[in-house]
């Protein structure tokens, strides 16, 4: 075995390691936490790195796995009772932790920057550190519960992220949201990672041993697709459907999506590297990571041939991931926070990327995992510098004609929206994105998805090409006041004190340490487009997915152009709604608003989810709690004080026991002791002639029984 | 009346002066002295049953006065030596006042 497979927790131990220390470092120790986190980041890349290069070398283009287990904890007797856990170098780890630990890097840097003024950097570095070390323990693990572990690991950072300026009140409730929304997908998580042990007796993806197959393995799979449930699904498509729900919870898909755009309450480098590039992508991994499972139970006749190559888990990832894609670009049409937005982008790209999952296999969804990551950390941390350049301001009705005071903001932004919106060629998103539509094109079960991924792709050109227009272009507006609440706090980013709308305050731009990271990720989100286009598919083939033809065939260069089509009308639609004629004052109406039917109101209330989630689950939940605290308060409350007030009359009669049976009769026969004494002392006066005349008594009361009575 | 009657009845008589002065008398050596009266009442009763008894040739009774007066010797300078040191210790002879042994 190699020597990186043995050692590859050192990845993720690099930055628990540097958590643990910087969390022990007293709060003025700035530098030593920020630079002990970004040394162990670009140690972890570093061996990440060795990993890549150990998993091009060695496990050729077949998709090898090479892991390394080892019991862990041992319940019951024999082998069946051993726990075990483990890590995986296969290319998809190997993909990962290079992502990860890149872009994780780079946002480290820009942290430095961004967060030069916040009292609190030593306790940020220490949650980045932990959240990065998580990460990557969902990426190596080769056990379904050591992944459960990191994956829950990374959502207590993620909350603690969320909340990191705890003392505005709508971050705290951010982050509470975050993590009881993904709480409801982990529960189910959880329920399928149980039965999947139960079905398999292990939870060890791959062990390379035909005796002891992991549960991802022929053997496993083919007892899981064998059996049905009661509800006539097969077992696997029961366990898959349940581990996808996690992923739903975590990777922000309908209908668990909203509390990731509330999580924007958090710091931007933490939007960046949390809530766009990497943990959110963590469902999506979760979902490539055991497609083995997902994509077993193809549609079988009556004879026991496959007939279709798409199991339901396939078709209900697909519907789930397209119905997301259109929502959320929709509702990214109308927000007006620059994060928001974003926000509202990457939940539409994590759909593209479930579709690409249902539709295309892992490599397909991956690509666009990877691509998405550099251009929307990219386009955060570009989001950031803006804010930071512009005073703590958010909203895009606030900004306008920034392009002049940050131009390498607005070059490396430019590149991130071009990437995102699928400009063609030269850009990264393109191709990922074209990869996706290509392969739900081709889907056998349905069209609709891939219509709604090309009325995504669209929807996606125009709310970007809206944003950078708004933020960049036109001239400068100001002093427009929406809601106060949704800006990060001034003191706490900005150590300047913020005068909203002061013409004093220009925009500047940031400084080197923000901006390099920015440079270089803008490269990224160009350069990456190399390894995965049609010509030269080595992404594709790497993860072992790539189904022959491959290369610029007709249909392939006719999908091309038609999304180049659909991305040049999205970005001219909104160029000339918004870029043309730019706005001059804030407050001027969107012009999206004479849409009919009240669309546009729809879109900026983000079709009501939030509402609707207040008007049932939430009351239902408050209703439960007040019935609880009912019951609590006179059933329970009634009994213990029951009980209280019985052993309170217990010990009253105890009490009274003591003091008069025990106490008296012990106090009067003391009283009678010590009488009897006094009455007895009184016999020994001192004087010797009362002595005598007792004597003398004695001596006459003998003489006289002796002469009456004592001579018989 | 038998002469030994006679002797009884004087010993006796001695022996409740003896006790009358014991318990009466306050001071000390007067106390002594009705205890000696006492003994000698008792010695006189030795002497009397031995002397009409029936074998007086047998000297027990003369024995047992000689004894008992040997010991009221004794006795009486231990108890002289006590009043002394009593006397000494209180300034006083009176024994209602030495009481300091009560209970």
């Amino acid at each position: 075995m190699a020597w990186i497979v043995k050692y590859l927790w050192l990845i993720p131990a690099l930055p628990i390691l540097a958590a643990g220390l910087s969390a022990l470092a007293p709060q003025r120790s700035r530098k030593f936490a920020a630079s002990l986190a970004i040394g162990s980041m670009i140690g972890a890349f570093l061996l990440s790195l060795c990993a890549f290069a150990h998993a091009v070398n060695h496990g050729g283009h077949d998709g090898a796995k090479e892991v390394f287990n080892f019991a862990w904890l041992q319940f019951a007797a024999g082998n069946a009772g051993i726990l075990k856990l483990g890590w995986v170098l296969d290319p998809l780890t190997a993909v990962m932790l290079v992502m990860v630990t890149f872009v994780g890097t780079l946002i480290f840097i820009y942290s430095v920057g961004y967060m030069a003024h916040d009292e609190n950097f030593t306790r940020f570095f220490t949650f980045l550190s932990l959240f990065a070390g998580a990460m990557l323990g969902v990426v190596i693990a080769n056990s379904l519960l050591l992944l459960f572990i990191s994956w829950e690991l990374v959502g207590l950072t993620s909350y603690l992220l969320i909340g990191f300026w705890y003392h505005k009140p709508s971050a705290a409730a951010a982050a509470k949201k975050a993590f009881i929304t993904t709480r409801v997908g982990d529960v189910f998580f959880f329920l399928g990672m149980m039965w999947l042990y139960h079905e398999t007796g292990t939870l060890l993806f791959y062990t390379n041993d035909p005796i002891h197959p992991g549960c991802l393995e022929g053997a496993s799979l083919a007892a899981m697709v064998a059996k049905t449930t009661s509800l006539g699904m097969a077992v696997s498509t029961g366990i898959g459907l349940l581990i996808f729900a996690g992923a739903v919870g975590k990777s922000g898909q309908v209908p668990l999506h909203v509390w990731l755009p509330d999580a924007m309450e958090g710091p931007t480098p933490v939007s960046a590297l949390i809530h766009a590039a990497t943990m959110v992508a963590a469902g999506v991994f979760l979902v490539a990571r055991v497609y083995p499972l997902v994509e077993l139970g193809g549609w079988v006749n009556k004879a026991g041939e496959v007939i279709a190559f798409t199991s339901t888990t396939q078709q209900v990832v697909t519907w789930i991931g397209a119905i997301t894609a259109v929502f959320a670009a929709s509702i990214a049409v109308a927000q007006n926070d620059i994060k928001r937005i974003l926000a509202y982008s990457t939940v539409s790209q994590l759909g593209y990327m479930m579709m690409g999952l249902g539709t295309g296999g892992v490599a397909v969804g991956m690509f666009h995992l990877i691509t998405h990551a550099f251009f929307k950390a990219l386009l955060f941390m570009g989001a950031g510098s803006v804010i930071h350049g512009c005073h703590d301001e958010q909203d895009i009705r606030n900004m306008g004609g920034i392009k002049k005071y940050m131009p390498v903001t607005f070059a490396t932004y430019a590149v991130g929206m071009l990437a995102l919106s699928g400009f063609p060629l030269v850009f990264s998103g393109f191709w990922s994105k074209d990869a996706i539509l290509h392969s739900a094109h081709g889907w056998s079960v349905s069209h609709i998805p891939f219509y709604l991924g090309v009325a995504g792709a669209f929807l996606t050109a125009f709310y970007m090409t809206r944003q950078v227009a708004l933020v960049f272009f036109g001239s400068r507006r100001t002093g427009f006041q929406p809601d106060s609440n949704s800006k990060e706090p001034a003191q706490a980013a900005h150590g300047e004190v913020r005068q909203a709308g002061s013409p004093s305050y220009e925009p500047h731009e940031s400084p080197l340490v923000m901006t390099a990271p920015l440079m270089i990720l803008a490269a990224c989100a160009i350069g990456l487009s190399v390894i995965g286009t049609p010509a030269w598919p080595w992404f594709q083939s790497f993860l072992g997915q790539h189904h022959g033809e491959g290369g610029f065939t007709s249909e392939v260069i006719s999908l091309m152009v038609t999304s180049s089509l659909i991305v040049f009308a999205g970005i001219g639609v909104g160029w000339w709604l918004y870029g043309r004629k730019p706005i001059q004052k804030a407050d001027e109406p969107d012009v999206l608003g004479k849409l009919p039917l009240g669309m546009h109101t729809w879109f900026a209330k983000k079709y009501g989810v939030d509402e609707l989630y207040e008007l049932t689950v939430i009351r239902f939940n408050a209703w439960s709690a007040k019935a609880c605290a009912f019951l609590d308060q006179w059933l329970w409350g009634g009994v213990v004080t029951l009980v209280s007030y019985f052993t309170l009359a217990c010990s009253w009669f105890s009490r009274a026991f003591d003091e008069f049976v025990i106490n008296l009769g012990f106090d009067q026969s003391c009283d009678g002791v010590s009488r009897g004494g006094n009455l007895l002392s009184r016999l020994q006066d001192g004087r010797v002639q009362i002595y005598l005349r007792i004597l003398g008594l004695g001596l006459v009361a003998l003489v006289l029984f002796l002469i009456w009575g004592g001579t018989k | 009346m038998t002469p030994l009657a006679g002797y009884l009845i004087l010993s006796a008589m001695l022996f409740c002066i003896g006790l009358a002065g014991a318990l009466t008398r306050r001071n000390a050596i007067i106390v002594l002295i009705g205890i000696e009266l006492m003994l000698n009442a008792a010695n006189l009763n030795f002497i009397a049953f031995w002397r009409f008894s029936e074998h007086p040739e047998a000297l027990t009774g003369i024995m047992f006065v000689i004894f008992s007066i040997g010991v009221a010797a004794a006795e009486a300078a231990v108890g002289l030596a006590l009043i002394i040191a009593i006397y000494r210790h209180y300034k006083t002879a009176n024994v209602d006042e030495v009481n300091s042994l009560k209970g």
